[in-house]
């Protein structure tokens, strides 16, 4: 890495450049104090620029011990923990099971389809249950829905945490005191209350609200699930300029991995669909471009299936390609083949 | 919030007069500039950078509400419209939602403009008759409103209300209609109307409809523009409604269904689907394509076919996908059946226009 690569600001490195220092081993033995008299900047100045050197320089050295770069965990340690983490369910069983037990946190998952298909109805879902409890098999966390088009609907969320509910005292019958405690917190409005609910009108406070996450999540730190509903819709109405809109996105896309990986959460993006000319014809796929459709770890595809409503896992580094089919209940997402009386279909 | 002015977000005064020397004044440029862009704009290194777009970022954002605080809003503010129409209500929860874009879509000369005049004269009803006892603005873009027509309805639907005196012409004068001539009227008045929605009382927006604005502006021929000339309307639209608390109806045209609609993701292949060519001649498709059918919040679609005309509610949130019978009275739009049809599948989506005998019901 040379002097042009550093993270500085332009002014400095041209006085840098202008006066000779054009590698980082030309800076190794300078103090500060010389630099700042050198380039006659301000102390502080010429502290930050020695600074940014030693920090690249020390990355790149490889004298720490055994090989190991600080920072870095061993495959196994990953599977150990993988192996411990809990999925978000969707409701489907089917589903569940082609996912790898659900919906997985540290990844981003995309989830696209047209309109009508069942994407709101699937992030509310979501919304739901990853406030199920620990003792019932959730994650008990708490949910952030960021709502870009005004598809959330409230009661439509009282609809679906009343069914969640309602299906989860179904399966775990028991009346023993464990038990008892927990089943106190399922109140549908408990749930409600555990969504922390944004809505955004324009691609900056999109970009602004991502940017505050960071913050907001290490205030409410049981927060395991963010939702974006739509990514899309803002991006493809005020963007004039697509390659500017490439740039942001995959900015937007990196933040959002790496707050997925830092407060251990799952991110789930909802995207719309567009037509895209390919061997010869007009093909349907997810909006926002092909640079967009490499940012997400997974992607599944809500498509029709003649009649029927079906999943499709287009892209996972962990599970195969697969697809399940699903319905949409009056409470909620649920599978073909629930043990319950046929789910009345909404 | 977008144009919020960095000046006013409370950063360090040295921070602010770099933003305004390079002309970045408002949250939108800060933020659709990526970091290292920003310190290379600015010349001022990547930390500082960092900690004012997070300032910027935190000032931008919009306050967060709890589903809970949304429920109970929505609960006091009552939330819907009610059609009078009792199964369509109960289908919708409630009636036409507050604060989201309802779409009716449908071919012409099937109701559409009815029902859009009975919406239009309910919510200008006093609460004690189940109105919303506010103004209407109708945005008339193919000049269909009728008032002698709305008055006929009124009759035929509150014979008690209208005979007393005064009430018809109170009611015709909550009532105002424009008649935007292209899409930039259309949006200038769109704009004006932010601030006067809640200062005048108006409890309903009509825009009838909303596809021949486009059609206007498309008058050289080429649809195959992919930007629609809608883009900006659209999200403000939607701005609006929520802003406002208001609903908004909109209506919209439909174009014959080609072979080339019928589109196939790339995982499912090539597949000749004979099925759907018989029935492209009679199969129609909501005009506006794909991105707006994304963008409305509930579609109900107006279709006839077996010699009855349907509405069915094909999108929504909170609604099962179910057909109903109505015929068009000269009390506005009546439903033959409260219960509706359930339709499976994707026959939800299709829109048919079979028969010319439309005309001759």
């Amino acid at each position: 890495m040379e002097i042009s690569n550093l993270p500085i600001s332009p002014s400095i490195r041209s006085k840098l450049l202008s006066k000779g220092y054009t590698s980082l081993s030309s800076l190794s033995s300078i103090s500060p104090s010389f630099l700042a008299q050198e380039l006659s900047v301000k102390l502080e100045e010429a502290v930050e620029v020695l600074r940014a050197v030693s920090d690249t320089t020390t990355s790149k050295s490889a004298h720490i011990p055994y090989g190991i770069i600080p920072g870095a965990v061993t495959a196994w340690d990953m599977l150990s923990e993988e192996q411990m983490q809990r999925h978000i369910s969707t409701g489907c069983e089917d589903l569940d099971a082609i996912l790898g037990g659900g919906i997985h946190c540290k990844e981003v998952t995309e989830v696209g389809g047209v309109p009508g298909i069942g994407k709101t109805q699937l992030g509310i879902q979501l919304a739901v249950n990853v406030q199920i409890p620990v003792e019932y098999g959730g994650l008990g966390g708490k949910a952030v829905y960021i709502d870009t088009e005004g598809s959330f609907m409230a009661e439509r969320a009282y609809q679906i945490a009343e069914g969640c509910i309602y299906d989860i005292l179904d399966k775990f019958p028991s009346n023993s005191r464990e038990f008892l405690s927990c089943k106190e917190r399922l109140q549908v409005n408990n749930f409600l209350a555990g969504i922390f609910y944004f809505r955004i009108c324009s691609y900056t406070e999109q970009i602004a609200v991502i940017n505050y996450l960071e913050n907001f999540l290490t205030e409410h730190g049981d927060v395991k699930l963010v939702i974006i509903d739509s990514v899309t819709f803002h991006f493809r109405q005020d963007f004039d300029d697509l390659a500017q809109r490439t740039r942001v996105l995959g900015g937007l896309s990196l933040r959002l991995m790496k707050l997925s990986k830092m407060f251990n959460l799952a991110v789930v993006l909802l995207n719309q669909v567009t037509t895209k000319f390919t061997d010869g014809s007009f093909q349907l796929t997810l909006a926002l471009g092909d640079s967009w459709s490499h940012s997400c770890t997974n992607r599944i595809i809500l498509h029709w299936n003649g009649n029927e409503r079906c999943a499709y896992i287009e892209k996972s580094p962990s599970v195969p390609s697969a697809s399940a089919p699903y319905l949409v209940t009056g409470k909620g997402i649920r599978g073909i083949n629930s043990n319950f009386k046929r789910a009345r279909i909404m | 919030m977008a144009n919020k002015l960095i000046s006013q977000m409370g950063l360090p005064p040295s921070l602010s007069h770099v933003f305004s020397a390079r002309n970045i004044l408002t949250a939108k440029d800060a933020l659709s500039l990526p970091e290292t862009d920003l310190m290379t704009l600015l010349d001022i290194d990547i930390a500082l950078v960092r900690s004012a777009v997070a300032s910027i970022s935190e000032a931008t954002c919009p306050p967060f509400q709890t589903g809970l605080a949304l429920l109970e809003e929505k609960m006091k503010s009552g939330g819907h419209l009610s059609t009078l129409l009792p199964g369509l209500d109960n289908a919708l929860c409630g009636g036409i939602p507050f604060g989201a874009l309802t779409e009716l879509v449908g071919p012409s000369g099937i109701g559409k403009t009815q029902f859009c005049l009975k919406l239009a004269l309910l919510a200008a009803l006093p609460e004690c008759y189940g109105g919303l006892n506010g103004r209407v603005i109708y945005i008339d873009t193919e000049s269909k409103f009728s008032s002698r027509r709305m008055i006929e309805i009124g009759e035929g639907s509150f014979p008690q209300i209208f005979r007393l005196q005064g009430l018809a012409q109170k009611m015709a004068e909550r009532i105002i209609v424009t008649r935007p001539t292209s899409i930039s009227e259309f949006n200038d008045s769109l704009q004006q109307m932010k601030l006067t929605l809640l200062q005048n009382e108006v409890k309903l927006l009509i825009v009838d409809s909303i596809a021949a604005l486009v059609c206007w502006d498309n008058e050289k021929g080429t649809i195959s523009s992919r930007q629609s000339p809608l883009r900006g309307s659209l999200s403000f639209l939607k701005s609006i409604a929520e802003f406002s608390q208001v609903p908004v109806v909109v209506t919209n045209q439909v174009r014959s269904h080609s072979s080339d609609d019928t589109f196939h993701y790339i995982f499912k292949g090539h597949r000749k689907d004979t099925s759907n060519s018989e029935r492209s001649e009679s199969h129609l498709t909501a005009a506006l394509g794909i991105q707006w059918a994304h963008a409305v919040t509930i579609r109900l679609i107006f279709e006839a076919h077996s010699g009855h005309r349907f509405i069915k509610v094909a999108k929504s949130p909170i609604s099962p996908p179910v057909a109903f019978p109505f015929v068009v009275e000269s009390s506005g739009i009546t439903l033959l059946n409260q219960e509706g049809i359930s339709v499976a599948g994707s026959e939800i989506n299709a829109i048919r226009c079979k028969g010319c005998n439309i005309l001759t019901q």
